[in-house]
């Protein structure tokens, strides 16, 4: 097909003009484009009002569709069920075997941590939600992995509270509008969730590969101390992730690396719950941080408090001020140390 | 359907159509983004960016390159892409379409799913960049995927524009 004539602008000097300054203003907009590009990689929360007010428009039409969108996958697993009825039977049932042995290991376990505890007379945690929610979408269009969850700051969430899910981390959030946010998935190249394995308690970061699967990098030089099957909890360290969230399962050992699968699937789980920062203070900056406090929080007797002294003038002479008892005069200036 | 019109409304619902179509048309492809998917790797193409250029291939008189501006932008703030991304490479689709078209005075079917493909395969490499900017260290090879559906799925868009612009245009 032949560019058809209208693009041609001919003699028309008027015409020439127009589009000369069309492509002017295409190219002045790209690089304002790169200009906002740049302010986004240097400053990731720059414009968060605008992209807040987007998420907010658009998140009630994702919201809509998500029961439809989980009847359709369900029926993929219905049939691919199906078909691997009896080795799937087999395999579960020695796996419900085994998980049977397990549990009562587990409940004795639970029986005598209880006990325990109690005797140390230390209250059981409970760590405390802002908010529950449900994942109504996702970026599946671009290489990141980011998840759009339906409540915002409007429900007490804020940037960088962790979100978990029954299964196990979801990840954390990453902006926020107010009736809706997003969340940075434990699986996108960009998380890095600190992590601890159950078996051996080896530290590793968790590092996402965009394609589902997590790579874990130890923080020691040598062989790789994991096994396929190791399951990973988050370690607390860092302050924004509560320890011993499970994380993922490692699932193979490739060259070195080992690959592991979050076993929590944001594209199946109903409801996320959204938890505040394990320390609050390592979201913000160093100057919004929390001061140290005053006194050691140890357990035993209350350091013996003082009553705030009135102060006096040090230089009283009553012959000279004839003072009332009990005055309160201004603290003078410190006396420059000699 | 009559070739004359009936009445100034149906001359006005007409030419509402001729105008806007296109537009409306990618405007839709872009909110295909808040579809309720979570995937775990990137598959689906960027509908939004795939109706775009073939609206223009189809039509390189209906937009000029500033459109793609505007659009990018919306197409940003949907999608949630870093702010700039879409319009910056969009953008500079547009312009390097026009430089194809003055270079190249003719060109069929097979020529535009070539230059697709090209524009596709820099779109997603350039979105994967900036992402790799912006922190996101993600392997190459994880794109592959989608880049290779999205050039198998312009046939479709272009069957699917060229029903829009021939429903667009009838009398």
């Amino acid at each position: 097909m032949p560019p058809p004539p209208s693009r041609r602008t001919g003699f028309s000097r008027k015409a020439r003009y127009g589009m000369l300054l069309g492509y002017a203003v295409a190219i002045g907009g790209m690089l304002v484009a790169l200009l906002l590009l740049t302010i986004a990689i240097v400053d990731p929360q720059g414009f968060a009002a605008l992209r807040g007010g987007a998420l907010d428009a658009t998140a009630p039409a994702s919201a809509g569709g998500r029961s439809v969108s989980g009847f359709f996958s369900g029926i993929g697993d219905g049939v691919s069920n199906y078909f691997r009825a009896g080795s799937q039977n087999a395999r579960l049932r020695r796996e419900l075997d085994e998980t049977r042995r397990e549990l009562m290991a587990t409940r004795t376990a639970q029986a005598e941590n209880a006990r325990l505890r109690a005797l140390l007379g230390l209250a059981r945690e409970t760590p405390d939600e802002i908010a529950i929610t449900r994942i109504v979408g996702s970026s599946f269009l671009s290489a990141r992995r980011l998840a759009t969850l339906s409540a915002g700051s409007e429900a007490g969430i804020r940037v960088g509270q962790p979100v978990r899910s029954p299964d196990g981390l979801i990840g954390r959030v990453l902006e926020t509008g107010r009736w809706a946010s997003r969340v940075l998935l434990v699986g996108d190249g960009a998380s890095s969730v600190p992590v601890r394995s159950l078996r051996g308690n080896v530290p590793a970061l968790a590092v996402g590969r965009g394609d589902g699967t997590i790579e874990l990098r130890t923080l020691e030089v040598g062989a790789n101390p994991f096994r396929a099957g190791d399951v990973l909890v988050t370690s607390g360290v860092g302050g924004i992730f509560p320890p011993d969230v499970p994380v993922a399962r490692v699932v193979r050992i490739e060259n070195q690396t080992a690959i592991a699968r979050p076993l929590a699937d944001p594209a199946r789980v109903d409801h996320v719950v959204v938890q505040p920062a394990y320390q609050p203070a390592a979201t913000g900056g160093l100057d919004s941080a929390a001061p140290p406090l005053a006194a050691p929080p140890v357990s035993g007797p209350p350091a013996p408090t003082t009553p705030p002294q009135l102060q006096r003038d040090p230089d009283y002479q009553p012959a000279l001020q004839d003072a009332q008892p009990g005055m309160v005069v201004r603290p003078r200036a410190p006396e420059p140390a000699r | 359907m009559s070739r004359i019109a009936a009445s100034e409304a149906e001359v006005a619902l007409h030419d509402f159509r001729r105008r806007f179509v296109p537009l409306l048309s990618t405007v839709a492809a872009i909110l295909l983004a808040l579809l309720p998917i979570v995937a775990a790797a990137p598959l689906l193409p960027d509908f939004g960016f795939l109706a775009l250029i073939t609206w223009r291939l189809l039509r390189p008189e209906i937009w000029t390159p500033r459109m793609a501006l505007g659009l990018g932008l919306a197409a940003d703030l949907v999608a949630g892409h870093p702010l700039g991304q879409s319009m910056l490479l969009w953008t500079a689709a547009f312009l390097v379409f026009d430089l194809i078209d003055s270079r190249l005075g003719f060109r069929d079917y097979w020529m535009d799913w070539l230059i697709a493909a090209g524009a596709l395969i820099l779109h997603t490499v350039g979105a994967w960049y900036i992402a790799l900017l912006m922190g996101s260290d993600v392997r190459f090879a994880v794109i592959l995927p989608q880049m290779a559906l999205s050039i198998l799925t312009y046939p479709a868009a272009a069957r699917l524009v060229l029903a829009l612009d021939r429903w667009r245009l009838a009398r």
